[in-house]
Formats: structure tokens, sequence, C-alpha cells
């Protein structure tokens, strides 16, 4: 099973709960602003503790609250590329690439799947942000991450960019390298990118 | 220059770079805990760290010397293990110059550090770094030009004490006659004026330096870098 979770937390007085077992290469929650998305991917990287259930990533337990068992972020072998790009704003975007690498050996295949080859000697301020994006995305790939969450990707970005950006993660799914977990409120952008899809307003609950 | 004034610039510029070395590490432990820290006394210790601010110097000096004196509660274990004191030395004058800048390097340095993005660190952490790495490689180079600006600042702070050094360790030449207090015994001092001149324009010309260097570090700090 690539994702398997059932968490639920309580966030600015309600409660964010998800539920899930998916084995699909890209697996997407779809759901409106605001119905917690990012928190569910926050509880998976340990950015936030969920207050009950698990969270296990190909066979690993992650979190479970009854066995006591809560690994620290840098141990959960995440590659989480957030809703912003979060680039480190005073490094250049090879040392961003290569902050979570442990050699620059993939640097050259991951920059050419992504296109940003040209990129790397550039400040991330200088960035436009469809190419912020794809920085991020070869960050988290290049740190060697056992799954990556993908935070509303594609979003405020203009069509030509998202294009892009989409068929950069396409590439990333069909190469098969770690399992997806991504959330949008975009159902068009799920229905393309999807092998599965989980709808997150409602408590989904499904084998995968 | 005469030998008297660079040697009374000399003793002000070892005063200041001393106490602004010692008292940099306690500021940033300091404005970290302000910064990051939850814990009980929290509005208690930054009342503390504010106090040579608002006390009149001649009351944190009056406190040092009590403080420092042989039987006082720093002054006797100083006595003890290293056999001396620091009252009318200019270690005493670096400790009085230290207290006063504290405050004004904390402050400047707790928001250097607030004002750095935790997302960035939570990013950090997500590729793999402990809480050392991410201090060491994202938190600290972010908030290096505030934490400089603070150390500048604190510095002309130091070079300018006067209070709370004459009342601590006195007023003795060659030892802790820093530039202000060199300036108030010319001035003490029938036909001192000429001199009072001459070390007034050199005080008004380091602070000046001092604190252009402090501005262009906080301008640079502020430039934007942030790409979210």
């Amino acid at each position: 099973m690539s994702f398997d979770l059932s968490v639920s937390v309580q966030r600015g007085g309600r409660i964010v709960s998800a539920a899930l077992r998916t084995d699909a290469a890209l697996t997407v929650l779809v759901g409106p602003s605001g119905a917690g998305k990012t928190t569910i991917l926050d509880m998976i990287a340990g950015l936030i503790r969920p207050d009950h259930g698990h969270i296990r990533v190909l066979g690993r337990t992650l979190f479970d609250r009854s066995a006591g068992v809560d690994l620290p972020v840098p141990q959960r072998a995440v590659g989480y590329v957030f809703q912003e790009a979060r680039l480190f704003p005073h490094r250049r975007v090879r040392a961003n690439l290569l902050y979570g690498a442990r050699d620059d050996q993939r640097l050259a295949e991951v920059a050419a799947t992504l296109d940003i080859a040209h990129l790397l000697d550039r400040w991330p301020r200088t960035l436009s942000g469809g190419e912020a994006r794809r920085v991020a995305i070869g960050r988290a790939l290049l740190s060697a991450p056992r799954f990556l969450l993908l935070d509303e990707p594609l979003s405020s970005l203009d069509p030509a960019r998202r294009e892009e950006a989409m068929r950069a993660i396409e590439r990333v799914r069909d190469a098969r390298l770690v399992p997806i977990l991504m959330v949008t409120h975009d159902r068009a952008e799920a229905e393309r990118l999807a092998d599965r899809i989980v709808p997150i307003d409602q408590a989904a609950v499904d084998e995968g | 220059m005469s030998d008297g004034l660079i040697g009374i610039v000399r003793l002000t510029l070892l005063i200041g770079g001393v106490a602004t070395l010692v008292t940099l590490p306690i500021a940033f432990a300091l404005a970290w805990l302000l910064a990051r820290g939850r814990f009980p006394g929290k509005v208690l210790l930054d009342g503390i760290v504010h106090l040579p601010l608002v006390v009149p110097p001649v009351v944190t000096g009056w406190i040092l010397l009590l403080a420092f004196a042989p039987a006082g509660v720093l002054g006797a274990p100083l006595e003890r293990w290293f056999g001396g004191s620091v009252l009318f030395r200019w270690t005493g004058a670096a400790i009085a110059a230290g207290v006063m800048a504290l405050p004004l390097m904390v402050r400047a340095i707790r928001l250097s550090i607030e004002a750095v993005d935790r997302r960035l660190e939570q990013a950090a952490s997500t590729l793999g770094a402990g809480r050392w790495r991410v201090f060491a490689t994202i938190t600290l180079p972010l908030a290096a030009p505030g934490v400089a600006a603070g150390a500048v600042l604190g510095f002309a702070r130091s070079i300018g004490e006067f209070g709370a050094t004459i009342t601590f360790v006195s007023n003795v030449p060659g030892e802790t006659q820093t530039l202000p207090l060199a300036i108030y015994a010319a001035l003490q001092r029938p036909g001192g004026e000429a001199e009072v001149w001459r070390l007034a324009a050199v005080s008004v010309a380091l602070s000046l330096i001092a604190l252009i260097v402090s501005e262009a570090l906080v301008r640079r700090a502020g430039r934007g870098v942030h790409v979210l």
C-alpha cells in the first residue's frame, strides 16, 4: 500500500480528518478551499501532529497514535512541494536543489526532466512563478524522498506555465519513481493527472 | 593626532570592541529566547533586558559597583578565582559598556530572528535537515544582517558610554578614560577647550561611521530577498 492513513486533528475550532488507502502512482485529494487539504499534507509530513489515527507510507509507520510512534520530520523521507515554492532566498538555484541531496549525481537528470538546467546559477528572486515551482519540485525529488506531497502545484500559474508544470508532474508520475499524493481544488486538473481521485469534503474511506 | 589622543582613541576602541564581542553571544541567546521561547516569566525577562535603556546610567553604574565590589556578589568570586578586580580597570569599563549596549543589541537581533520565515525552516526539515542544520544553514544566515547591524549599533553605544562607566570604574587616564570621559575631564580643566574640540570631533566621526555601517546592513537585510 503506497498511502495508508486515517487521521484527524482539531484546527481552529473544527475537525479536519482524512482516511485513505491507495496504491495509485498519483492520488489526488480534491476539495474546496478551506477543506483542510494542506492540513492533511502537513500531518503526513509531520509538521502538524494529528490528534488521532495512523499514517503509513509504503509499509513504514510515520505516525501511530495508539502505538506511540511519531517520526521526526527529517526522518520521514518526504518530498514536500509546498503551495508557495519556499525556495531559500540566500542560496542559488543549484544550492537549493542540492540542499537535501546526498550528492549531485542526479542533478543533471532531474534538471533536464523539469527543464530547469538553464536556471542553476540564478537567485530564487529572479525566477518566475512557474520556474520557482519547478525548482521546488526538483529540490524535493533530489532529497531522495520515499514519496511526494504536492500542495496545489499548479495554482497561481498562467496557462502556459501551468501546462509546463503539469507536464513535469506527468513525467515524474510516469517514471514511477515514488508515489505521489497531490491536493487541488481544480477538478479538471485532478482528472488529467490522477490515477485515483479522492474527494476530501466527505469522509473518504476506500480500498485503492 | 597627539600621542595622548591616539591612546584615548585606542582605549575607546578596545573597550567598545571587547564589550561588543563579549555581549554579542549573550544578546543573541536572549534575543532567541524572546523571539522563539515560550516560558513563564518571558515578560519579566524582556523587562530586565530593557532596564539599562530606561534606568539612569548612573544607577546602572552604581548597581555594577555594588555587584563587583570586593565583597559583592560578583566581585567576591572574581577576587577568589582570578585574584583581581575589575574596579578602576578597562575590563570594568568594558562590562559597563556591554551592559548598556545589551538592550539595543537584543532588540535588533530579536527583530531579525522574528523576521525569518518559519516556513523556510519547515521546508528545510522536510528535506532532511535536523534542528542544528536548519539553524546553521537557514535561520542564522537569514538573520545575519540584523545580527551584524545589532553588533555595530552596540559598538556605537559602547564607545559613547559615559554615565555607568564613570560611576562604576571612575575616570582613570590610560585605564578607563575613554573618549567621552576624556572630554568630560578636559571640560573641567581651565584652557582645555581646544582638547574638547579635538576629542569631540573624533567622537562624532567614530559614531557616524558606526551608524552608517549599521544603516547599510539594515538596508541590505530589508532588500526584499524573500521569494516565496
